[in-house]
């Protein structure tokens, strides 16, 4: 099952590699991995999507906590919560058919055009990882040039907060 | 007043109350080596390879308790010591390594002896640290020996750049200190502790499965005690061995892969598992598809993430073992239940069978020297009161079959990762702390030529020393191994070209003796434990084709033993 762990890390050199390492060295899988200081700059967030039988998500959330620089963590898949990643997608939009359907779908989608030449569009779209997905399969296929993905943020819903 | 980077790391050791160094000198840690010169509290010992320092600054911890201290300089200096901190790192020994680093602004460069150290012991390290700037040094140093030595100890890296060792900063050694980030816990949860006592005391089949964490833990004590109180059977694990009297009725033996037949029934059979401080390491369960089937188990361990690593528990108890079983000690005194003595008579007559099968027999008439007797000797001579390392393989599984340990901290032996090369050197860690005890190392002719140079350092400081050689001439686990699963195709295990040991011990000034018959082993011994002056190598020229049994092979249960 896919797992969205929600880690507080302390803001120190080494901190994210120790991370990736115990991921490499004990062979789970990272789907995605982000990082980035929070408001207290001695403290870094990150949000890493995992997925694994029971378990394993026991096992890499005990590993995890286990880490020297992990001051805090969340499983943000055990309770209600929010995630949201980015995409940017430049597509091929080239005569005036392309171009019109190219902007309805991303309309559908909520996305924005953020670049516009006259052969392609930038498409920037935020949203849960399935709609992503289901926007890039919307697209034509071939017209998809470049495809840029920011890995997923996540928060709990309500009152809930990780904090060190 | 200012210090430089330099002076602040002794100034450091001497606070931490560093009794020796471990080391070897280099290009970048040239500024460290001066500060140690010029002053007396803390002693360094050079040893001949960082491999060597490693393992016996891991000694050292093993036989006190107190955290091993290791220096080397950069690049070839860390990538050596890599071994020794493994080792240290997979039987959670408490070890603070220095590595010097090339200075700050050649980092990343490809500088002359540059390696990553911090990337390359990552790894095998409880945590490391780069210090970058001379005023966090200090403060750093003091988060390594916390966390090296509290919750599951382990070995912390510090890796210090040349520039920051010639810097000046003030220095202040904090006195406490606490992280955010790492808080290990100490008491055991108290709710968890008593429905574990409840169902020991329900239990018709116990068996108590403790491992090399109650001498980490200081548990002994509290292990012996409690174990008495219940009376059920006990076993330890290979680091374990010590922390119960193995000359005790209710020990059954060591389990595992060379354990005695009797605690690998015991295992499988028994209805209640209660491990303490071990982590069920596949050496020991065997396939664990037929791991104690009928077993509930209590597990207690101070690292939650060894609890349900291999095998589901019923009841987890994360906390210090020592804590935890003084409570649970407490709480069977208050108890009303006792455990059922009939079911407990039923359960030790089981037992008394299964130890009958003598499952560590040997041919006692052999004309060939048999390296099952040369241990027996040694226990007797020694009254059983040695500090005993090891190397790894055959010699490592008779030793602790045959040396009967009745106390923590005196077996000291690479378990988890079977380093070859890590007897020797241990031993010198050992007998510095040590110096008016008996320390032997146990070793074969194939793992003590792994760190052969420390005889060199045995000689410079003088350390006694019994090396007891049991030489097949092979490498024999691989041998054995061979023997069995590979229809006796002996590849690259035999030995060619073995050094005369005898010739060699004496070219580094120190006492050879060469024993080729049964009838002369317990001479040999008694002579070696006369000498106090220098080191003595034993070399005994044991049976080629002896076999460690029983034998649990892989893939098979702990009831699937191979026997004599």
């Amino acid at each position: 099952m896919r797992h969205i762990i929600s880690i507080l890390l302390e803001n120190e050199a080494g901190a994210l590699s120790h991370v990736a390492g115990l991921f490499s060295a004990r062979g789970y899988n990272i789907e995605s991995l982000t990082v980035a200081p929070t408001e207290d700059p001695s403290l870094s967030r990150m949000t890493l999507v995992t997925s694994g039988s029971d378990d394993i998500i026991e096992q890499i959330i005990k590993q995890l906590n286990k880490l020297v620089d992990t001051v805090r963590l969340i499983d943000l898949t055990e309770g209600p919560h929010i995630e949201r990643e980015m995409l940017l997608v430049k597509v091929r939009a080239e005569g005036g058919g392309t171009r019109e359907e190219i902007k309805r779908v991303a309309d559908i989608f909520r996305g924005r055009i953020i670049d516009v030449t006259d052969t392609t569009y930038t498409i920037e779209l935020t949203g849960a990882w399935g709609k992503l997905d289901a926007f890039l399969d919307t697209l034509h296929r071939p017209l998809i040039l470049e495809v840029v993905r920011s890995g997923v943020s996540g928060i709990s819903r309500g009152e809930k907060v990780l904090q060190a | 007043m200012e210090l430089t980077g330099a002076d602040i790391f002794v100034r450091c050791l001497e606070e931490e109350g560093v009794e020796y160094v471990f080391g070897y000198p280099g290009g970048a840690v040239l500024y460290l080596y001066d500060a140690l010169f010029r002053q007396d509290a803390v002693k360094h010992i050079l040893a001949r390879h960082e491999q060597g320092a490693a393992h016996a600054a891991d000694g050292y911890a093993r036989a006190t308790g107190r955290p091993g201290v290791v220096l080397v300089t950069s690049g070839p200096g860390v990538t050596n010591a890599v071994t020794g901190i493994a080792t240290a790192y997979m039987d959670s020994i408490p070890l603070v390594v220095f590595s010097g680093q090339v200075p700050t602004h050649l980092i990343g460069n490809d500088a002359f002896q540059e390696v990553d150290s911090v990337g390359v012991t990552r790894p095998c390290v409880k945590h490391n640290f780069l210090v970058k700037d001379v005023k966090d040094l200090a403060l750093t140093i003091k988060k390594a020996f916390y966390i090296a030595t509290t919750g599951r100890p382990g070995p912390v890296v510090v890796d210090i750049p040349k520039d920051v060792t010639a810097r000046k900063a003030v220095f202040r050694y904090p006195g406490t200190i606490s992280m955010r980030s790492y808080n290990p816990v100490v008491r055991g949860h108290s709710g968890q502790i008593r429905k574990a006592v409840d169902l020991m005391l329900r239990a018709k089949r116990p068996i108590l499965y403790t491992g090399g964490g109650v001498i980490l833990g200081e548990g002994s004590g509290a292990l012996t005690e409690l174990t008495r109180l219940l009376g059920f059977p006990i076993t330890n694990t290979l680091m374990g061995l010590g922390a119960y009297p193995a000359t005790d009725r209710q020990f059954v033996g060591m389990l595992g892969m060379h354990g005695t037949y009797e605690a690998n029934m015991a295992m499988h059979n028994c209805d209640v598992l209660i491990a303490v401080g071990a982590r069920f390491d596949d050496r020991v369960t065997g396939n664990i598809e037929k791991f104690c089937p009928h077993a509930r188990v209590i597990h207690i361990d101070i690292d939650p993430a060894s609890i349900s690593k291999n095998v589901k528990v019923d009841i987890p108890i994360v906390g210090s073992v020592d804590a935890v079983l003084r409570e649970m000690i407490k709480v069977v005194g208050e108890s009303d239940r006792r455990a059922d003595p009939g079911a407990l008579t039923e359960w030790w007559k089981q037992i008394d069978e299964w130890r009958s099968m003598d499952c560590l027999k040997y041919d006692r008439q052999s004309d060939v020297i048999k390296p099952q007797y040369v241990l027996e000797c040694l226990y007797r001579l020694t009254a059983g009161d040695a500090y005993v390392t090891s190397d790894v393989g055959q010699h490592q599984m008779w030793t602790a079959q045959f040396y009967k340990f009745d106390r923590p901290r005196r077996w000291i032996n690479s378990g988890g990762l079977g380093t070859m090369g890590f007897g020797l050197p241990a031993a010198m860690g050992v007998q510095l702390a040590f110096p008016d005890e008996t320390v032997v190392c146990v070793t074969s002719e194939a793992s003590v030529q792994m760190c052969i140079q420390e005889l060199a350092t045995c000689r410079q400081y003088g350390l006694p020393i019994k090396v007891v050689n049991l030489s097949n001439r092979y490498m024999g686990m691989v041998r054995q191994w061979q023997e069995f699963f590979y229809q006796g195709r002996y590849a690259m295990s035999y030995m060619e070209a073995l050094p005369d040991f005898v010739r060699l011990a004496e070219s580094y000034g120190h006492a050879g003796m060469h024993i080729e018959r049964p009838e002369d082993v317990e001479g040999a011994l008694r002579e070696a434990l006369k000498v106090r002056d220098k080191a003595v190598f034993l070399d005994f020229a044991t049976d080629q084709a002896e076999n460690v049994y029983p034998m649990i092979p892989a893939g098979a249960g702990q009831n699937e033993m191979i026997l004599v």
